[in-house]
């Protein structure tokens, strides 16, 4: 029995602003207030709301028959809730309907996965928490930011857990294979990959209103027929796009809501049903390992990186962008972790693009490729000062990387000897109950928080702090715990990674 | 095919960008096997390239002198022959011994633009006359306002269409102040033209709107470089790791909007020392400039290098890592496709005609300084930038040839007279 796998990707960039080089070190402000709200409410009043409410009655229609996946990208999710905050509501409807799987991908919709593991392993976590918070519901496939993949990143998404992952079905990796089968990552054989059917997908999200096309008008029994019509052992048809497709990319008067409603009946009548991903990955059988050893997507021709990292421009903003991953993701500044996901979307890399003529590029406020590099390169300097006042730039990233698994290390000590000590005070309160107990136990209390692990805001500096602070206890009698608590806001005020080992001795003397 | 053509410079002798766009033209039709073009120039020095006819028009009689041929063979200069002093004789077409002739019955010209340009103009529309009269052709073209009176002379004259070419109007050179005596030739010309070619869709533009001409008889035929020869290739690009420079060359008058550059580099100064700024040429605006730049006070960082001619031009161009051109109204603009071959990135302003062939370049609005200075400091600080703009400007400069220019001319030639006789 043939079934079809409808997933539709929601994504909308933080938009910069013209941002000038006098503007470095004057102004952090990086975004377009007027862009963002225009632009994300023109696409909710013409696509999303429409489409949503489209698939909401389609759920409804169809009971549990029909079925739908859709993912979010953080950075998009909160443009919804700033500007648009009636599309979330119908996501809301639509997920009480019970039809609708959330996926997951990387919060920022940027390339981390291709630069730094443990960005990308950290923003995809950020939004699986962020999905099972709005819907309730824990995603368990993943999709990175335009379908790229190739096995190493398989692996990463593997390692994160997920048990399935979409891409594309692009000719070059696929050769003669077809994408209606599901294949498993070459290098973790329990992650299942869905395949994009480009052939498909692309007869509604690019040329469903294109009257020079041959099969204009495309009728959904026509399109169903196709389907049907597929080899017998062809069974996964996977049917992707953004969801911007309805209504943007082919405009709402071209009666595409129309189709897509009509499309579970038609698939019926051929006993053709709907899946949702994690169904199929769970359990569908894989047919065989599929090798992708360079990056993969679903943009352009070429379905590769070329049109983010094809010039030596987007190239140079890309590895200047993830110069300062790591020492982003240890800060706890919340502003600069918010820029970072803003500056990370993969969008501003297109913009540079010199590729000739791309399907739907909009370059937004720039004029052309250097234009866009020029403004991104400003912020980005801007952006790149700022971190840099937190850790001084003269510690590499090598130094800076042993000192921070100094502090992680000291952090797991602490931990342990927060144990310990909380072991000891109960010995302590068994022997002398009544007593210091009270005081005592406030101490570990306090230590809870600081483990490196959940990168909690401010955990980071007061953790430097914290290890001296605490193993002094640990060593003296618990009865001088109190006073220490006070003395970590203390010690954050100069969060100088090189000291952090030095301050272990200064507390001690106290 | 025989084209006559009317030119007022050309190489060796290069007043400004008229004897370059001259040279390309010419030698771009020379390439095709059935061109022969006649060039008539008012004074030629006797070193220019002989893949084409040159007539000195200072060399052409107007009045009738019994001279044996010998006596004519030791005056004459080489490039012509006493037989064509003899044809052109037999073609005096009106008493013009009025005028001032020397003993061979010539009339002397200047060259270049004297102060007396409009009389000289004048002559050499008289020489036309009998040049026209004298020589067989097919179509006459004639380059820049100053010979347009001889292409529309030579026109009466024979009957033969004319094409005129526009490499900048009155319009551009005057920021909008436009020399009524100017216009009145301009127009004159183009009223005349069978086929008008302008270096540019912004100078079709201008011709259309402001010189009111039907648009189908307005082109635009965009210029183009020659390859640089392998002397100029093989001057050194000089290490700026340390400090960078931004360069502005040419005429330093209104028309090039070297204010714009003067307030840019303030703005970049402002924020970065490493970057020196050069402001090569020389024109009425250079003192102006001088005392602006003290103004600013950046006269520490900005430079007055004067008027380069030849190799220096290319040496300033090595020497640069940008190249700036705020022109306020650029016909063309053949420099920063020159800086593109020598391999350093151009920032153009988008009144500027080359931009429309040119992707390979920063453009922006001359009066957008913030731009401008964002632009150059771009360059300056991003590798890749400079990288990009050096590697492909070069390839699509590369692309650019006369040659073709040549070909595009030749389809409208035969537009034209297959139109005319129509």
């Amino acid at each position: 029995m043939k079934t079809i796998c409808l997933y539709f990707e929601m994504h909308q960039i933080i938009h910069l602003k013209r941002y000038r080089f006098f503007d470095i070190g004057r102004d952090h402000y990086y975004y377009d207030d007027y862009e963002n709200e225009r632009s994300i409410t023109d696409i909710a009043d013409r696509s999303y709301i429409p489409a949503l409410n489209t698939l909401i009655d389609m759920a409804r229609e169809n009971g549990k028959f029909f079925k739908v996946a859709i993912s979010l990208s953080g950075v998009g999710l909160e443009q919804l809730e700033l500007h648009a905050p009636q599309v979330i509501d119908l996501l809301q409807e639509l997920n009480g309907t019970g039809c609708v799987e959330f996926l997951c991908e990387p919060y920022s919709h940027g390339l981390a996965a291709l630069a730094n593991e443990d960005c990308f392993r950290e923003e995809s976590m950020r939004m699986r928490d962020k999905i099972k918070e709005l819907f309730g519901q824990t995603p368990k496939v993943f999709r990175n930011s335009s379908l790229i993949y190739s096995d190493e990143i398989g692996a990463q998404v593997a390692a994160m857990g997920f048990k399935g992952m979409l891409t594309e079905g692009a000719k070059h990796i696929l050769g003669w294979k077809s994408p209606h089968f599901i294949y498993n990552c070459a290098l973790n054989p329990n992650l299942k990959l869905l395949l994009r059917d480009y052939k498909l997908s692309d007869d509604i999200s690019l040329r469903f209103n294109n009257s020079e096309w041959e099969e204009y008008p495309l009728f959904a029994d026509t399109y169903m027929n196709w389907i049907a019509q597929l080899p017998e052992e062809e069974q996964v048809i996977n049917i992707f796009m953004e969801l911007s497709a309805l209504g943007i990319f082919q405009p709402l008067s071209s009666n595409i809501l129309e189709f897509l409603r009509a499309l579970p009946a038609c698939a019926k009548e051929r006993g053709i049903t709907f899946s949702t991903p994690t169904e199929l990955c769970t359990k569908g059988k894989s047919v065989g390992a599929l090798e992708v050893p360079y990056n993969v997507s679903w943009v352009d021709e070429e379905r590769d990186t070329s049109c983010w990292l094809g010039n030596c421009m987007q190239r140079e903003a890309f590895n200047k962008l993830y110069s300062i991953a790591d020492r982003v993701r240890i800060c706890t500044d919340r502003r600069i972790k918010q820029d970072w996901d803003y500056l990370q979307a993969s969008n501003n890399f297109r913009f540079m693009t010199t590729k000739p003529a791309s399907v739907g590029l909009n370059r937004g406020i720039y004029d052309n490729p250097y234009d866009a590099f020029t403004n991104y390169m400003n912020i980005l300097g801007d952006f790149i000062n700022r971190v840099n006042t937190l850790y001084p730039a003269d510690i590499d990233n090598e130094e800076l990387n042993s000192l921070l698994t100094t502090i992680k290390n000291q952090g797991e000590e602490i931990e342990k000897k927060d144990k310990e000590i909380e072991k000891l005070q109960r010995q302590l309160e068994k022997l002398k109950p009544a007593e210091k107990a009270t005081p005592a136990k406030k101490a570990p209390a306090k230590a809870e928080p600081k483990p490196k692990a959940e990168p909690k805001p401010k955990a980071a500096p007061a953790a430097k702090a914290a290890p001296a602070e605490k193993k002094a206890p640990a060593k003296k009698a618990p009865a001088k715990a109190e006073p220490k608590p006070k003395a970590a806001p203390a010690a954050k005020a100069a969060p100088a990674e090189k000291k952090a080992p030095a301050k272990k001795a200064t507390p001690k003397k106290k | 095919m025989k084209v006559l053509m009317f030119g007022w410079e050309f190489p060796p002798k290069i007043y400004g960008g008229l004897a370059v766009a001259s040279y390309g033209i010419t030698k771009g039709l020379s390439l095709q096997n059935d061109m022969e073009t006649i060039f008539c120039l008012p004074k030629p020095c006797g070193e220019e390239e002989r893949f084409l006819k040159i007539v000195g028009m200072n060399q052409v009689p107007i009045v009738y002198r019994g001279h044996d041929y010998n006596y004519v063979k030791s005056r004459i200069p080489d490039y012509m022959t006493p037989e064509d002093y003899y044809n052109y004789r037999d073609h005096i077409y009106a008493d013009f011994s009025y005028m001032n002739v020397n003993d061979m019955g010539c009339m002397e010209f200047a060259g270049g633009y004297p102060g007396n340009l409009h009389d000289e103009i004048n002559n050499f529309s008289i020489i036309a006359g009998v040049v026209a009269r004298a020589e067989q052709f097919d179509i006459i073209h004639a380059h820049d306002w100053l010979t347009y009176p001889a292409g529309v002379h030579a026109k009466l004259v024979s009957g033969k269409p004319l094409c005129i070419h526009v490499h900048a109007t009155d319009f551009d050179r005057s920021r909008g102040k436009v020399n009524p005596t100017v216009y009145s030739i301009e127009k004159n010309g183009m009223d005349h033209a069978d086929c008008i070619m302008c270096v540019s869709e912004l100078t079709r533009r201008t011709v259309i709107n402001e010189y009111h001409q039907d648009p189908s008889k307005v082109f635009a035929m965009h210029n183009a470089v020659y390859p640089l020869s392998q002397d100029l290739q093989d001057l050194p690009r000089p290490d700026h790791s340390k400090e960078k420079v931004v360069t502005f060359l040419g005429r330093i008058t209104m028309q090039k909007g070297p204010e714009y550059f003067v307030e840019a580099a303030n703005m970049v100064l402002q924020r970065t020392r490493n970057i020196r700024f050069c402001m090569a040429g020389s024109g009425d605006m250079l003192d102006a400039m001088i005392n602006l730049v003290a103004e600013r006070g950046i006269a520490d960082r900005f430079h007055f290098p004067g008027f380069m001619r030849g190799k220096q031009v290319y040496e300033c161009y090595k020497d640069s890592d940008v190249f700036v051109m705020p022109s306020v109204s650029e016909p063309f603009g053949i420099a920063p496709l020159e800086a593109m071959q020598c391999g350093t990135p151009s920032i153009i302003s988008k009144q500027s005609g080359c931009g429309e062939i040119l992707t390979n370049v920063i453009k922006t609005d001359y009066w957008d300084i913030h731009a401008m200075a964002d632009a150059i400091y771009a360059i300056c600080t991003y590798p890749s930038l400079f990288k990009y703009l050096q590697e492909e400007g070069l390839k699509e400069v590369n692309e650019i040839t006369w040659e073709k220019v040549g070909q595009r001319i030749r389809r409208l030639y035969d537009q034209t007279i297959e139109k005319y006789y129509r």
